[in-house]
């Protein structure tokens, strides 16, 4: 008799346990129910007629054509507001989605002893590298970041990020960051189409995503004056290829087989 | 025979209320990091791993030892070991749990923790990390109950269980191993890209676990009626002084690649941490200190005549744990993010409320290492009655 | 085991033990009970009530329009479409922020009213723009 009650003690806890479960278990099932109870009978999904498409998107900057210091910091405030991305106060909680390093720096590995006395001092603009084989990618634990097979873009879901900067550890371009608080604060003027981030996930270039879908260029292209250029890389008769062809480009640290989808002619 | 844990004496209830208290402080600023963000860490952009990840690394060490005890008994039927392999078992959950609090409060959004089951994805390390780290902690508590149940009742434990057991063999090198993964698979992070670095957690751990062993059993004999052993403490010492000995070895097979082929993204980092690097270096000191701990514990527990003082022997163990720890809990992290990938050295000291949050997971540790060897000590002395 | 009678002691304490445990585990179910107010009545905007109907028959987006969202959201930042035909044809924009709130500008009057009723807080709005309207 002790040992039954015993037993049973022990199953019903069990079975308690796996009660106290349900509400999670719901909460999931809503989560997961984007196939389960089909909203309407018929509906579809498309892409906007105007939106622009390629197989793999790349880009070229052309350094040569940047004058100073000023049309490069034009170019990174455009992205930066109108991407709702906070100027924070502590440096260590610093989040860009597009900056400039001195050469050394964004070519490390490659720097020469002596280099011209142009390049030793020009700013590189950097941001993500939208790479072919990406790191990120493999180590997201949680398919948050992601390449989007239809054009090479690789994305964020912020909606999935659990925050646990594996990506941050793996991309070797430092173009991720995190929201170490919340980043409303620090946003001076919100654009109010696009939306912020909140803390604990993490950010970075999406190549524009939301422009190219209604049939815009990249925000930073367009305000480059002609010194970066968009396009595909798949396409051989694209602007983009074109200038591949006729200059001599860079990618950075391209040895580690990450495949660039930026290029840069220096 | 969880009751076992609530009959104790003033001091057992003194130093849980101690350990409670610790677990509230550390509790309650948690809840702070919850409602600000990571950033009341010392944590950056550059440096975006730090001192919880480092303690959830060198804890899966801590937890992946306890194989060094049940391997000997179970595969090589040596006796002696057979009094101790539960304080093994026993001493890898609650490391285990420590590491799962880590990898939580580490989370910017631990509400969404549940996504890598939601979204499992094979190709990432994390993932298999997860597995392998429940995987583990479930094997031992089932095994760690059901062998002292066993023994508390005068029977041996159901034959499931030894199958279990032997499946935890291999089991505890994978979670270390796994966890290597998670940094030595990173291009671009020259620190940790080796195919040494497994095995190097691997000896650390085989150095930190057992040596922590030694000292938890010689603190047993002190307090309580039951003797693990002066044989079994000697057996520990030795695995001990193997596992240190290798570690330094691979150490210095690291140490030569990274020096002799002279290669800047590989040799930045162990420049940072032994020498500093563009005029930083807070841990340089640290980095060797932790170099000394480890080469006078080899000097100490090689030669017999120290190793058999257990006085010396409990000095040179806390060497290894502290060498190994400022190793693992304080080099590792963020020798591998300084410099960073575009060569910037921005430092990363943690801040007063990450450290009582980390102090506050390892009260939960020990507050779970305390309750569970109370019940092993007390079925041991029940037994012998 | 020591006690081999089937007694079982305490009984009243047990007993008190597991009434307190009822009444507070079932807190929600009494507490919306006694509380009793109406379901509010979300406000429709102007342009709400010129365009006539939702994305959805009224019944069906009062019950699945989280869902709704859920598809939305992946489908943009994840299939890379953003626009939604409905069974009647009708053209949207899936957006959270620039499409629901588009019509239902008037977010405090209509999607919390009724969100403060049933106690939701749906977090979306830590990163959408609730009042893409109004200038800040
Ligand atoms: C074109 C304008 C328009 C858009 C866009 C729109 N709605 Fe509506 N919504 C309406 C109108 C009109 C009604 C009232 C329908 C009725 O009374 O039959 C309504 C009703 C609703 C209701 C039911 C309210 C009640 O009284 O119970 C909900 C919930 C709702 N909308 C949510 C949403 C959500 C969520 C979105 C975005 C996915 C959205 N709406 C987009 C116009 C719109
Ligand atoms: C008719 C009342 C009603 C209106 C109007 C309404 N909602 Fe809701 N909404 C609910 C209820 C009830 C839930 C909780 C459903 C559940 O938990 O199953 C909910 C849940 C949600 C959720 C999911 C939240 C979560 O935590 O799971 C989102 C997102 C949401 N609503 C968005 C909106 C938006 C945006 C609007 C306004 C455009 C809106 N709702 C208007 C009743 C309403
Ligand atoms: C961490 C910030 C964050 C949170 C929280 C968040 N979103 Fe988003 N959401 C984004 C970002 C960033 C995009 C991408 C916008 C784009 O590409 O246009 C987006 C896009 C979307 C889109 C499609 C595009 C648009 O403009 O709305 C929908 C729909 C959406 N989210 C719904 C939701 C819902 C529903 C919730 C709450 C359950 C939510 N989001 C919570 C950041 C967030």
């Amino acid at each position: 008799m002790e040992e039954s009650r015993r037993s049973f003690l022990k199953i019903a806890g069990i079975a308690a346990f796996g009660l106290s479960a349900i509400p999670a278990i719901d909460i999931f099932a809503s989560e997961s129910s984007k196939k389960a109870p089909a909203p309407a009978p018929d509906f579809s999904l498309t892409e906007n007629s105007k939106a622009l498409s390629a197989k793999r998107w790349g880009m070229v900057i052309d350094t040569r054509k940047f004058k100073s210091e000023k049309d490069l910091e034009h170019i990174m405030s455009v992205c930066h507001s109108i991407h709702n991305v906070p100027n924070m106060t502590n440096k260590r909680h610093e989040i860009k989605w597009i900056w400039s390093e001195e050469y050394p720096h964004a070519f490390v590995g490659d720097e020469n002893e002596y280099l011209s006395e142009k390049l030793a001092h020009t700013p590189i603009i950097v941001l993500c590298n939208h790479c072919q084989n990406p790191p990120c990618v493999r180590a997201c634990p949680t398919q948050a970041t992601f390449k989007r097979q239809s054009d090479g873009i690789v994305m964020m879901d912020m909606h999935r990020c659990i925050g646990c900067r594996f990506c941050i550890a793996a991309c070797p371009y430092g173009a991720r960051s995190f929201n170490f608080r919340d980043p409303r604060p620090f946003i001076s003027k919100t654009n109010l189409e696009y939306p912020t981030r909140m803390k604990g996930v993490v950010e970075k270039c999406t190549f524009c995503v939301e422009r190219l879908a209604i049939g815009k260029i990249p925000a930073c292209v367009e305000a480059s004056n002609g010194a970066i250029i968009f396009g595909d890389l798949e396409n051989p008769d694209s602007e983009i290829r074109k200038l591949l062809k006729n200059n001599f480009t860079i990618r950075r640290k391209q040895h580690l087989g990450t495949g660039p989808s930026v290029y840069y002619i220096v | 025979m969880l009751e076992l844990a609530i009959k104790g004496s003033k001091k057992y209830y003194a130093w849980i209320v101690v350990l409670l208290v610790v677990i509230t402080m550390g509790f309650a600023t948690y809840l702070l990091q919850l409602s600000f963000g990571l950033g009341i860490t010392g944590l950056s952009r550059d440096v975006s791993w730090g001192f919880y990840i480092a303690q959830f690394t060198f804890l899966v060490g801590v937890a992946a030892s306890a194989v060094m005890v049940v391997l000997p008994y179970y595969l090589h039927h040596y006796k002696a070991f057979g009094r101790i392999t539960i304080l093994g078992e026993f001493l890898a959950v609650p490391s285990v749990i420590m590491c799962l609090l880590f990898i939580i409060v580490d989370m910017g959004q631990p509400m969404r923790a549940l996504n890598v089951i939601l979204h499992p994805t094979p190709n990432s390390v994390m993932f298999w990390d997860m597995i392998v780290l429940n995987g583990y902690l479930l094997l031992n508590i089932v095994i760690g109950w059901k062998v002292l149940e066993g023994e508390r009742n005068g029977v041996a434990p159901p034959s499931w269980v030894k199958f279990l057991i032997y499946v935890s063999i291999p089991w505890a090198v994978s979670i270390h191993t796994v966890t290597a993964f998670l940094y030595s698979g990173l291009p671009g992070r020259g620190f940790w890209l080796t195919a040494i670095l497994a095995p190097r957690f691997l000896s650390s751990a085989f150095a930190a676990g057992p040596s922590f062993l030694i000292l938890l059993a010689l603190l047993i004999r002190k307090v309580t009626n039951f003797d693990p052993g002066k044989e079994q403490i000697q057996s520990l010492a030795k695995i001990v002084t193997y596992g240190i000995i290798i570690n330094v070895f691979f150490f210095l097979c690291e140490v030569f690649v990274v020096f002799y082929s002279q290669i800047p993204e590989h040799m930045d980092h162990f420049k940072y941490l032994f020498f500093g690097l563009k005029g930083h270096g807070i841990l340089v000191p640290w980095m060797w200190t932790s170099f000394i701990l480890m080469i006078v514990a080899i000097i100490l527990l090689v030669n017999p005549v120290t190793r058999k003082n257990e006085f010396v022997l409990a000095v040179a163990c806390i060497a290894v744990f502290i060498g190994t720890w400022i190793d693992k809990g304080l080099g590792l992290i963020s020798g591998g993010f300084i410099p960073s990938p575009l060569h910037h050295v921005n430092e990363y000291i943690p801040t007063g409320q990450e450290l009582t949050i980390t102090i506050g997971i390892y009260a939960i540790g020990f507050l779970l290492i305390t309750v569970l060897y109370k019940i092993v000590v007390s079925v041991k002395e029940e037994v012998r009655a | 085991m020591p006690n081999n009678n089937n007694k079982i002691y305490d009984k009243n304490k047990i007993v008190i033990g597991i009434v307190i445990f009822l009444i507070i585990s079932l807190f929600p179910i009494w507490y919306n009970h006694f509380k009793n107010v109406p379901a509010p009545d979300p406000l429709l905007t102007e342009k709400a009530k010129i365009a006539k109907e939702c994305v959805l028959p009224k019944v069906l987006m009062k019950t699945e329009h989280m869902q709704l969202l859920n598809s939305w959201r992946d489908s943009v930042v994840r299939d890379g479409k953003r626009l939604y035909t409905n069974s009647q044809g009708k053209v949207f924009d899936m957006s959270l922020s620039n499409g629901c709130l588009d019509c239902h500008s008037n977010k405090k009057d209509f999607c919390d009213r009724c969100h403060n009723y049933a106690s939701v807080r749906p977090y979306c709005f830590d990163c959408h723009i609730d009042n893409p309207k109004e200038k800040k």
